[in-house]
């Protein structure tokens, strides 16, 4: 069988999107780290649009955009499915995936929020994106994909483990039980999957390299204003 | 056969995705143009969560965002393919959907010199690195690629008639204009383009 390469970087929930799929499926991989600020001539190479992780190269060719790769993934190791057969089912999941997409830009907002009024305002849009996704998508279920997890729960799982993480370099919690009962069962849920509990940064590291990030962002848009 | 409707807006990119996607697979449907600013009980039920168009309505059911709708439609009704069986031909497609989304998006006023130069810039990408020398990005056919693209081929005369500006100059971009032309022949593309004398030039 063709040899699976993935490129990624430790702290980034998009690796981990495709690294939670290709463990799901048993596909054996070779993990290369890349080092985001001197990036390998190959990374290049592959990704010369955008130049970024993931990527997964199979037999010799190259997948870049890790919603792309986790499309890919299923359709080319279709055991333990992790979309619905079902073409409306299909779409709703797309749907959600989507979600995340259109709305990380209130994410990135919240992110980089550092007091006041526009904290606060930045803390409730996410509030607002949250509640949506627990209304709408998650509903009564365990796991976006029903009894277990499929690519709606991989997508998210930024949630789960990074916006913990960022919660506490912040210091204002959004995603708590009494505000979010149901979401918040989800991420206790999905942090305790075998494939997730077995593949996630550790913490410590975690928490010290989001609190660098967001200072560097926080100061560049600083002096950008 | 199950109804099919669409809910749209005759200028948008996204909502002529789907009619060119529907008429390309020879889909019979029933088009309804949305005001945005007072959007129908029907939209807004069919899309709570983002209140947009396009929406399909297959059978009763809502389908939102285009590239989801397209995803569902080529499932749906395999006729015609836009998307190639190759799992490998399919992940390229979808790269370069995504890119499309990322980089095309609506301009308004003082956006719009930074929307043309962005599309500029992404002209660039797509001549040199998605469509080299194919006659369309699907190939010999139109597929997906060229739908997602599609936006493209308008938008500069829309760009032109309000703002006077050629955005494709043929010297600096000639496969990406040749390929605008093209498109713009097919004649499932040729008859569903917006009539470009509704748009009046805005006074400056």
């Amino acid at each position: 069988m063709a040899d699976v390469k993935l490129h990624g970087f430790w702290a980034s929930p998009f690796s981990y999107r495709v690294i939670w799929a290709l463990k799901i499926k048993g596909v054996d991989y070779e993990y290369i780290e890349e080092d985001l600020s001197n990036k390998s001539e190959l990374l290049l190479k592959y990704n010369p649009v955008y130049k970024k992780i993931p990527v997964l190269v199979h037999g010799g060719k190259p997948i870049a955009e890790s919603l792309v790769i986790l499309e890919y993934i299923e359709e080319t190791w279709p055991g333990n499915p992790l979309l619905p057969s079902d073409p409306y089912e299909k779409a709703m999941a797309r749907f959600w995936i989507q979600f995340a997409v259109a709305k990380a830009s209130v994410y990135r907002a919240f992110f980089v929020s550092t007091g006041g009024e526009d904290q606060e305002k930045a803390r409730k849009d996410w509030l607002e994106v949250l509640k949506i996704l627990e209304d709408q998508a998650l509903g009564d279920k365990k796991f976006f994909g029903g009894d277990t997890i499929n690519l709606v729960d991989i997508s998210y799982g930024v949630l789960a483990y990074w916006f913990k993480n960022t919660e506490e370099v912040i210091g204002i919690k959004v995603l708590e039980p009494t505000t979010l009962p149901r979401l918040s069962q989800w991420v206790q849920n999905f942090m305790q999957v075998p494939v997730i509990k077995e593949n996630i940064p550790d913490s410590h590291k975690m928490l010290a390299y989001l609190r660098i990030v967001r200072e560097k962002i926080i100061v560049a848009e600083q002096h950008n204003k | 056969m199950d109804e099919v409707k669409l809910l749209g807006m005759w200028l948008s990119p996204y909502s002529y995705r789907v009619i060119w996607a529907l008429k390309q697979k020879g889909i019979a449907y029933e088009y309804r143009e949305e005001d945005l600013s007072n959007q129908s009980p029907l939209l807004l039920q069919s899309n709570p969560v983002h209140k947009k168009i396009p929406v399909l309505i297959h059978g009763g059911k809502p389908i939102c965002e285009s590239s989801v709708i397209l995803e569902y439609m080529e499932e749906i009704w395999p006729q015609n393919s836009l998307l190639s069986s190759d799992p490998y031909e399919r992940a390229i497609a979808r790269f370069w959907i995504k890119f499309a989304d990322d980089k095309i998006c609506g301009t308004k006023g003082e956006e719009q010199n930074k929307a043309i130069e962005e599309s500029l810039e992404m002209l660039k990408t797509i001549e040199e690195d998605a469509l080299g020398d194919k006659k369309f990005f699907g190939g010999d056919n139109i597929s997906m690629v060229d739908i997602a693209f599609g936006g493209l081929a308008y938008w500069p005369g829309i760009v032109e008639k309000v703002v006077g500006t050629n955005l494709l100059e043929p010297h600096r971009f000639g496969r990406p204009q040749a390929w605008t032309k093209r498109f713009m022949e097919v004649p499932e593309i040729k008859e569903n383009l917006p009539d470009l004398r509704r748009i009046v030039k805005k006074e400056n």
